[in-house]
């Protein structure tokens, strides 16, 4: 476990190193501010919750998380530096977790540091506090599985712009299946098809969990999806060393 | 000799490129071993293969016992590496970059402590302990990168083109570092520049095309110069034809040939061995029986660097 500490602290520390922090965690208070007090209307509601604020949040990692993942392992390969860390004593999957971890880590972070909005709405009036935390349980889980997706997905370019892009549209598909599901129960489709569709996305997961509702089997399906995508990570990252 | 590195028919193929072909020979502690070849051809994905970044596509190497195949994370805990261009995160300083090289091997604390010191002063790197890569000039990246490859003091030592780029003083501080290393560890290290080979090397591998052409002493590759212990006569421009006919008939001469001097007075009679042997004495006796006026006389040790071309030249023209 020692390469994999090693890795998540200098990983960590990087971000901090450079103005890429900063300038994410700003941007970040500042959509998530304007997205859930204008677009959400979290006082014209009068309800004290913060529904408004986790709502825009799948569509707000659609653009912030790819600009995390992308540099992964993407700029490794460019700089050269992912020669000196894989003739390291690290296995693939120590170096996977240990960058994947920092990352989650960071993006837990800049979701901390909107506790001004949850105070606000305690200020204002009395919010159930345990759907609060749910809520934001659930954001960092679907913020740590849009990470491994892209994690992933850096791995096999050098390019960040591509890791970008494809990260994005990737992410996007788990975010539209459940649109897809709601739009195939709408045209009258059998519900089973619409059902099964709408497990495999992010959103109705998602919106449970914001609404306060922990199911066991949601958790699981977001640590599965983490699980697969940073296997995957590893596996790529294997293939390129024999290709 | 013990043996530290054994490679046995290291073979990679990138598509319809052979880039390493059956590449196998072995270093032993206390041996300093260049690795030269053209550019691309496979020094530096040998070197991958052995240091684990990089699957062989047949064959394999032990380092220290350890194959690189079945217990390759014992492999990259015993040997240090520099990969080409010393590669290193640009956003770190020496000491963290150095810092957490060292927890990735599993050192903490004292431990830890020691080893960075250690590095950075065989590297002497004190004076930009606190400044990023990034703004470090050539010279110290490949330090900073020296400096990580040796934290462990590591048994097995890979170092690719430590030397390029640098200015000579910097060769020369790296070099003399190598030097220092060498008795204890087994070093291979890549080069292109020949000299180094004579500098710092005791046995030269030649690889072209994949395949290993030359593997002996740098003296035995010296041997191989038709420059071996040619003599240089530096004679009067009068008694220099008669010198060259007098040469030529002498025992164990080759060619003869009378090449202008610096100066208008002066020609340079250069005599070549037919056999490699040396005939240095024999040409001083003649002179002093003739009585030349000698201004200078040398003899060669051998043009690697003609070597080198011979050498791969022919593996170039010869069928995969």
């Amino acid at each position: 476990m020692t390469p994999t500490l090693a890795i998540f602290k200098r990983e960590l520390g990087g971000y901090f190193a450079t103005p890429v922090a900063y300038v994410f965690i700003v941007i970040f208070l500042v959509l998530t501010g304007v997205s859930s007090f204008i677009f959400g209307g979290l006082f014209e509601r009068n309800q004290a919750d913060l529904l408004p604020f986790f709502g825009f949040h799948p569509i707000l990692y659609l653009f912030l998380i790819p600009a995390i993942s992308m540099r992964l392992w993407a700029e490794e390969r460019k700089t050269g530096t992912v020669e000196l860390l894989m003739t390291l004593p690290v296995t693939t999957l120590q170096a996977v977790l240990g960058k994947f971890l920092a990352a989650w880590a960071f993006t837990g972070i800049a979701l901390v540091l909107t506790f001004p909005t949850w105070i606000t709405v305690n200020y204002l009036g009395s919010p159930d506090n345990g759907v609060i935390v749910a809520g934001y349980l659930g954001s960092f889980l679907m913020a740590g599985s849009y990470l491994a997706i892209g994690s992933a997905i850096s791995a096999l370019t050098r390019n960040q712009v591509i890791a970008f892009v494809l990260a994005f549209v990737v992410c996007g598909i788990f975010v539209l299946l459940g649109y897809l599901s709601s739009l195939l129960n709408y045209v009258g489709l059998s519900a089973e098809v619409a059902d099964i569709v709408g497990y495999f996305g992010f959103q109705n997961r998602f919106n449970a969990l914001s609404k306060g509702v922990v199911y066991v089997r949601d958790l699981v399906y977001f640590a599965s999806i983490m699980v697969c995508w940073l296997l995957a990570n590893a596996l790529i990252l294997d293939l390129k060393k024999s290709r | 000799m013990e043996t530290m590195v054994e490679l046995q028919n290291l073979t990679k193929r990138f598509g319809p490129i052979l880039a390493a072909d059956r590449v196998s020979f072995s270093v032993g502690r206390g041996e300093v071993l260049g690795f030269l070849g053209p550019n691309g051809a496979g020094k530096s994905t040998t070197m991958k293969m052995v240091t684990c970044f990089l699957a062989p596509t047949a064959g394999t190497a032990r380092v220290c016992g350890h194959d690189i195949l079945s217990d390759s994370i014992a492999v990259r805990r015993t040997l240090g590496y520099l990969p080409e261009g010393a590669p290193a995160y640009p956003d770190m300083t020496p000491r963290s970059f150095l810092g957490f090289a060292a927890e990735v091997r599993g050192l903490r604390g004292a431990e830890k402590k020691k080893a960075v010191e250690r590095a950075v002063e065989l590297t002497s790197l004190q004076g930009v302990l606190g400044q990023p890569i990034d703004t470090l000039s050539k010279g110290f990246k490949r330090r900073v990168g020296l400096a990580q490859a040796i934290l462990h003091d590591p048994e097995v030592l890979i170092l690719d083109e430590p030397t390029d780029g640098l200015d000579p003083n910097q060769k020369h501080e790296v070099r003399q570092l190598i030097n220092e290393m060498a008795g204890r560890k087994a070093i291979i290290l890549s080069t292109h520049i020949l000299e180094e080979v004579e500098a710092v090397c005791t046995r030269a591998v030649i690889i072209a095309a994949g395949r290993v052409i030359f593997d002996g002493t740098p003296e035995a590759l010296e041997a191989r110069s038709r420059w071996h212990n040619a003599v240089t006569l530096r004679l009067g421009r009068k008694s220099a034809p008669e010198a060259a006919e007098a040469l030529k008939r002498l025992d164990g001469v080759g060619e003869v040939r009378v090449e202008d001097g610096p100066g208008d007075a002066e020609r340079d009679v250069v005599v070549f061995t037919r056999n490699g042997k040396s005939i240095a004495n024999e040409i001083a006796d003649m002179a002093r029986a003739k009585e030349w006026r000698v201004l200078e006389m040398r003899t060669e040790r051998g043009r690697l660097d003609e070597v080198f071309r011979d050498l791969t030249a022919s593996a170039k023209e010869s069928p995969r």
